[in-house]
């Protein structure tokens, strides 16, 4: 067990918002990613965790030693900023350096050290160079580099990507990946893009309002979400929550807004529920105006899928995902249905759990 | 540069002009007649003024300073470098150049020594810091005048604040102003207290603006604060420290205030800075050929100590 968290929380003086009971494990060599929007507290745990926030409860133990109480220095970890935090008086083989010569290690080590980092990020020919000599791919890679010239096994990343543009980003993000993996580093990376987290973790940890709402693999996140809040942050175009009552003097069947029924096959535990479908299972299908519960409002053609935005009768938005072949219209009637994968959340957003899979109909 | 990156990526950042400057230079000429107008307009009453209380006094004593004078400021005869010539070789003025320079070099170093070490202090975020910061800045507030009263208090030699000090402490009680290195060194202590809320003041922005996250990895590294004190902060200000230095220095050169209220010069010219001296040749000796030939020269020698400063800053602060 490389990096433990128990019962850690985080209360700020003038700040009635905390950080409450965050409980995780962390293996070593793992890629492990917290994931939240903005004011979730994830960055606040990244910091107490490196060192540079206090903690106000719990224990966060490394390597099996409670760290609490220990300066940044002595934790033995790197980090890489969302900044940088790259010294712009400094080239770029010394900002690699910099922290190897705080800590007077062996001029012949650290050259040794910073020459392996800088070739690992391809960097070599840069290293006479200054920070404002360099793109933003380039800033970040001398980042990178001064994390792997380091030698810690364990590396925390507060949101590295979000100054570089989307194509950067996707090249950067293969980069980090490869070389979690090259290194074997314990890596805790935060970021608020789902995407990063389901592509690059081993396990995510999904943070809102500064709690946990799941831990688990990107594809027990995606499938099997714990609530509401996680079942629409993972996932484009985003889960369509609907609202259903039991179908009268049925056990097993939900009327969904009025529009169409959905049979789970199974007793339901409440009467009032909404239901998780993705936007890849509804379907949708052209109408008479008779038979339509549906009105397409507009539709997003991206090449092989698009997505077709439409309301139906009951007033409720939609997002149903179809064939980049398939053709709709905006105030096109449609039929619009289940296919089947569904989820249930009770009155306060948490997950209700079906014994089976349901059968729908619509 | 920019232009020597082999791979020039297309996320690059940082966006360099690429007209050079000389370009740009002649855009802001290449005004049509009435933009010439406005502009002439608008620079007309600094040009002016500038003419009238500044060029043309300097071009008047480097005239003045190659006569020989009238009591009454008249030129009478020209004496071509002879002004020159008879400072550059008068020990009583190379004595006043020494002092000058002593002065000059203890005030810069005391001052940015100090007003470091409190920027640096007064940069933690601490409850009642507010308090330290207005205190420290407070000298900004004061006048010279108020400063040297207030001196002259603690410096009397019967009733002073360092007096009663040496007597509770049963030291021998220094009479500061009568000798001639103490009163140098309460001249310096004197100027140093009056610069510090402004050297403060400007230091301590300096040390705010430096991003924390920079500190952050170099402590998550491994540096220890004295260590982030010299590798980061230091060269981050940098900039502003020789700001700070060069404004000092030309502050200090240009000293006159404090040194008549204080010194007046004295005792046996240990305090007769350059520019104390040169009002007390042309104002109470009424020579004023040998006041003009040493404004030049005090012109000149600040005009040096900046370029060199310049010079360093060129190379020293560059990122």
């Amino acid at each position: 067990m490389s990096i433990v968290l128990e019962n850690v929380s985080k209360r700020f003086d003038n700040d009635p918002e905390t950080l409450t009971d965050i409980s995780a494990e962390i293996q070593t060599g793992e890629f492990f990613v917290i994931v939240g929007p903005s004011g979730s507290g994830k960055s606040t745990l990244l910091r107490m965790i490196a060192g540079l926030g206090s903690i106000s409860g719990g224990e966060i133990k490394i390597n099996g030693r409670v760290v609490n109480d220990l300066a940044p220095k002595d934790r033995k970890l790197s980090m890489v900023f969302q900044s940088y935090a790259l010294y712009p008086f400094l080239n770029v083989w010394n900002n690699v350096a910099f922290g190897l010569n705080a800590r007077k290690i062996a001029k012949v080590d650290i050259k040794d050290r910073v020459a392996k980092a800088l070739d690992m990020v391809g960097l070599t020919e840069f290293k006479d160079r200054k920070p404002r000599e360099l793109s933003g791919g380039q800033r970040q890679r001398v980042a990178l580099a001064r994390a792997v010239a380091d030698d810690s096994n364990i590396c925390l990343m507060d949101e590295p990507l979000s100054n570089l543009d989307a194509q950067l980003r996707i090249k950067m993000r293969q980069e980090i990946y490869n070389l979690q993996r090259k290194l074997g580093l314990t890596l805790i990376y935060v970021t608020h893009d789902q995407v990063e987290a389901m592509t690059m973790a081993d396990h995510i940890m999904v943070l809102n309002d500064r709690q946990v709402q799941q831990i688990g693999t990107p594809s027990e996140i995606y499938q099997e979400p714990a609530n509401e809040f996680v079942a629409q942050f993972f996932g484009t175009p985003q889960i369509n929550l609907l609202p259903a009552v039991k179908t009268a003097g049925s056990q097993t069947s939900l009327d969904i807004t009025a529009d169409f029924a959905l049979n789970l096959n199974q007793t339901i535990p409440a009467t009032e529920v909404k239901v998780g479908i993705r936007p890849n299972d509804l379907t949708i299908a052209d109408s008479s105006e008779l038979n339509a519960n549906a009105v397409v409002d507009n539709i997003e053609y991206l090449g092989d899928e698009t997505i077709v935005y439409a309301t139906l009768n009951s007033g409720t938005a939609v997002r149903v995902l179809v064939d980049g072949q398939a053709n709709f219209r905006s105030y096109q009637p449609v039929q619009i249905g289940a296919s089947g994968k569904v989820m249930l959340f009770d009155s306060k957003g948490q997950r209700l759990h079906l014994t089976k899979e349901a059968m729908s109909y619509a | 540069m920019l232009k020597n990156v082999a791979e020039p990526e297309p996320e690059s950042l940082d966006v360099t002009p690429t007209t050079p400057k000389a370009k740009s230079r002649t855009k802001v000429f290449a005004l049509n007649a009435k933009d010439k107008y406005y502009a002439l307009l608008f620079l007309g009453p600094s040009v002016l003024l500038l003419a009238l209380f500044v060029f043309y006094p300097m071009i008047k004593t480097l005239y003045i300073s190659l006569f020989l004078t009238s009591g009454l400021g008249k030129t009478t005869v020209f004496a071509g470098l002879g002004n020159y010539v008879r400072l550059l070789t008068s020990a009583d003025y190379l004595n006043s150049l020494g002092v000058t320079l002593i002065y000059v070099f203890a005030v810069t170093i005391l001052t940015i020594a100090l007003g470091l070490l409190l920027a640096h202090l007064a940069s933690e975020t601490l409850p009642g810091i507010g308090i330290f910061r207005t205190l420290f800045s407070a000298t900004m507030g004061v006048s010279v005048s108020v400063a040297a009263i207030f001196w002259l208090f603690i410096f009397n030699p019967s009733t002073g604040f360092l007096s009663l000090l040496s007597n509770w402490l049963h030291l021998p009680v220094i009479n500061w102003l009568t000798q001639p290195n103490t009163a140098m060194v309460a001249v310096v202590i004197t100027t140093v207290w009056m610069n510090l809320g402004f050297t403060f003041l400007i230091l301590l922005g300096a040390i705010q603006s430096v991003p924390t996250s920079l500190y952050e990895a170099a402590s998550v590294a491994g540096a220890k604060p004295g260590y982030q004190f010299f590798h980061i902060t230091i060269p981050m200000i940098s900039p502003t420290l020789f700001f700070v230095s060069i404004i000092t220095l030309i502050g200090s050169f240009k000293s006159f205030g404090l040194i008549d209220l204080i010194t007046k010069g004295g005792p046996t010219n240990a305090t007769n800075m350059l520019v104390y001296r040169i009002y007390k040749d042309a104002f109470y000796s009424g020579n004023f050929a040998q006041a003009s030939a040493e404004s030049i020269i005090l012109t000149v020698i600040i005009a040096l100590f900046t370029l060199l400063q310049f010079k360093i800053l060129e190379r020293r602060v560059n990122y």
